[in-house]
């Protein structure tokens, strides 16, 4: 029978062989999709270079330019040749703040996302694939949780908890997450009611074996599609709580650039410099976030492929 | 005998629940929310990690005579379930403990500030409902032309945009005045200080000291609403209804309005309601960006002392605010369509 699809001269494959095929094939014809997306490789574009700018800031600039005690440059200069985006209201140099804080933007954007993703989809399959009183009770606290509003919960639990990257990704980490519980729920309410869920459970397959094996690789993709969108929004909320004062006081980060130029008056005495740059920053990368967030989303969704 | 068949009512394929069940079963499931929030507002601040009255007094407590007092003051050193009865009690009774900033009682100085927030943000939301929802009708009925490609394009960017940074972006430019140009709009507060408010003089200048932040929060909340539209309207016009309707010799116009926009409105509905949540957010940095004596600044003032009560109380109101509110479209929208009474 498996020898229909491969031509009778060759051995027939193993199963592994079989999947392994089937995975490659299936990642070149969600890449060829993806790449159709001008907005989405834009935005992996960009995100690749912030990455880089991330990964390499100590080769391109001197780390020396975060300590107060070594700023060498005076009290908010203008952009000049050695400076190219000027100084800090301590003569720092800002472009060197501004590639040392994407380190800080991406570290807590992914790091939340990750503790989000891991409690909405534990929490949405379970409430897909539980019945009766545990399902009803899960559905229930993600929706109280949806209704939570989030940034007055955030600036509680930043105060309770205390300041710290940790911290902060703990926050929004867990305020995101019931969003995708709903998502992820939804979606594993349909895969239960296919017909090879079915045909697994009349073989016997326990409740674990349906979720681990059946429904956790199915829901994979658009986990991975919400992922991306929810790295978005959680950098703009790390930009957010470090601007009201609750990021980590011993790390620069783009919204803690921009508290301190809120602070000192950089919008009265012009400082433009201190407060465009971080701003495009975060903008730029949110933007890239949520561009190929809506592609991949587009590759994992056919529904949505027309649009 | 076939008239007999026909007479008889067809059995019902899924029973659907009047109104008024409706009505039951979902402020029934707000106040299931509502308990959760003063549940969760209650352990937040009462089982801290360590000790609370360590942690609430912060270095203003050395010797155990104070801090014996601070407990016995807050009812800490009653059992938890106890202190959980005394707390809702109080709730209750509009009794949120005082500032420890202000040396006033928290529900005082919620009244005070509710109605800043509730002009602002009030304001903004039907601002950037309408703005946000035309946009996107446009752009979804006129998908790929320039006006789609350039506001899709815009309201990404506003959506990738912290608000409160536009807020500053706007301040500097139209408020302060970029280079020879001088700013014309009021970089912040309220009103004048010297202005009575009741009167005429008063309003106006109220209404121009808030151009500045209603423009920054609505093209912060336009955004969704747009986004969501364009996309809920995309997937109505491939339907066969509108075929029909255009078969029938309807102009475009009718067609869009009568048919296609009716139903996108709907799950535009459904998000919006999810938002409230973020609409608060924003009357927090907004008004802190602006210095506008509402909610939000107040609790953004408590975070420096921390004033807990505060943070307590203001969190009580917005979550209170949010359920209310999506009670509020969640009636609305079963009204509108009675296929979600099921």
């Amino acid at each position: 029978m498996t020898a229909t699809d491969s031509p009778p001269t060759a051995a027939p494959l193993s199963a592994a062989a079989l999947t392994r095929r089937r995975r490659a094939a299936s990642l070149r014809r969600n890449w060829a999709l993806f790449r159709s997306h001008r907005s989405g490789l834009f935005g992996l574009t960009l995100l690749l270079l912030f990455v880089l700018l991330a990964v390499c800031a100590p080769l391109l600039v001197d780390p020396d330019g975060l300590d107060l005690t070594k700023a060498t440059g005076t009290v908010l200069q203008h952009p000049t040749q050695k400076y190219w985006l000027g100084t800090d209201d301590s003569g720092r140099p800002i472009l060197t703040l501004l590639i040392f804080g994407s380190r800080v933007s991406l570290f807590v954007g992914l790091f939340a996302t990750l503790i989000s993703m891991v409690i909405g989809t534990v929490v949405g399959l379970l409430s897909g694939f539980l019945e009766g009183w545990g399902a009803r009770i899960l559905f229930r606290i993600t929706e109280w949780f949806l209704v939570l509003p989030f940034l007055p919960l955030a600036l509680i639990l930043a105060t309770v908890l205390g300041r710290g990257l940790f911290n902060i990704s703990l926050v929004i980490g867990i305020t995101s997450w019931p969003a995708t519980a709903l998502l992820i729920r939804s979606q594993a309410l349909s895969i239960r009611e296919r017909p090879y869920l079915e045909r697994a459970r009349v073989l016997g397959a326990g409740r674990w074996h349906q979720i681990t094996r059946h429904a956790l690789p199915n829901v994979m993709p658009m986990v991975f599609a919400n992922t991306t969108l929810t790295v978005a929004a959680a950098i703009l909320t790390e930009t957010t709580l470090s601007f009201l004062g609750l990021g980590d006081p011993t790390r620069v980060s783009w919204g803690s650039m921009l508290d301190s130029a809120f602070s000192v008056g950089a919008i009265t005495t012009g400082a433009w410099w201190y407060i465009v740059p971080p701003g495009v920053c975060v903008v730029l990368v949110v933007l890239a976030f949520t561009l190929v967030g809506q592609a991949l989303e587009d590759v994992f969704n056919p529904r949505l492929r027309e649009r | 005998m076939s008239q007999v068949i026909a007479s008889q009512p067809a059995p019902p394929v899924a029973r659907r629940k009047s109104y008024g069940r409706y009505v039951g079963a979902k402020v029934l499931g707000a106040l299931g929310s509502l308990v959760f929030v003063l549940v969760v507002n209650f352990f937040l601040f009462r089982v801290l990690p360590g000790d609370p009255a360590r942690t609430l007094g912060r270095d203003r407590l050395k010797s155990p005579q104070d801090l014996a007092n601070f407990r016995k003051e807050y009812g800490l050193d009653q059992s938890l379930p106890h202190q959980f009865l005394t707390y809702l009690q109080n709730t209750f009774t509009g009794h949120l403990g005082d500032s420890l900033r202000y040396r006033v009682p928290v529900s005082h100085l919620i009244e005070q500030r509710l109605w800043p927030t509730l002009l602002l943000v009030g304001t903004s939301t039907i601002l950037a409902m309408l703005l946000g929802i035309w946009i996107g009708i446009v752009g979804a009925w006129n998908r790929g032309r320039t006006f789609d490609r350039t506001s899709t394009g815009i309201t990404l960017t506003l959506y990738s945009m912290p608000e409160w940074w536009l807020g500053l972006l706007l301040i500097a430019v139209l408020g302060v005045g970029l280079g020879p140009l001088h700013g014309i709009f009021p970089t912040g507060q309220l009103h004048s200080s010297d202005v009575d408010v009741t009167s005429l003089k008063g309003v106006l200048d109220t209404a121009w000291h808030l151009v500045l932040p209603v423009t920054t929060l609505t093209l912060a909340y336009l955004a969704e609403y747009s986004l969501v539209m364009r996309s809920s309207l995309l997937d109505e016009i491939g339907e066969d209804y509108l075929t029909t309707a255009r078969a029938k010799g309807l102009r475009d116009v009718y067609v869009r309005r009568r048919h296609a926009v009716r139903n996108a409105l709907l799950p535009t509905t459904t998000v919006s309601a999810l938002s409230f949540g973020f609409v608060v957010s924003g009357a927090i940095t907004i008004e802190t960006v602006f210095s506008i004596p509402g909610l939000g600044l107040l609790s953004q003032e408590a975070l420096s002392t921390p004033d807990y009560w505060v943070l307590q109380g203001t969190f009580l109101v917005a979550a209170a605010g949010v359920i209310l509110a999506n009670l509020v479209v969640n009636l609305v929208y079963g009204l509108l369509d009675p296929r979600v009474r099921t």
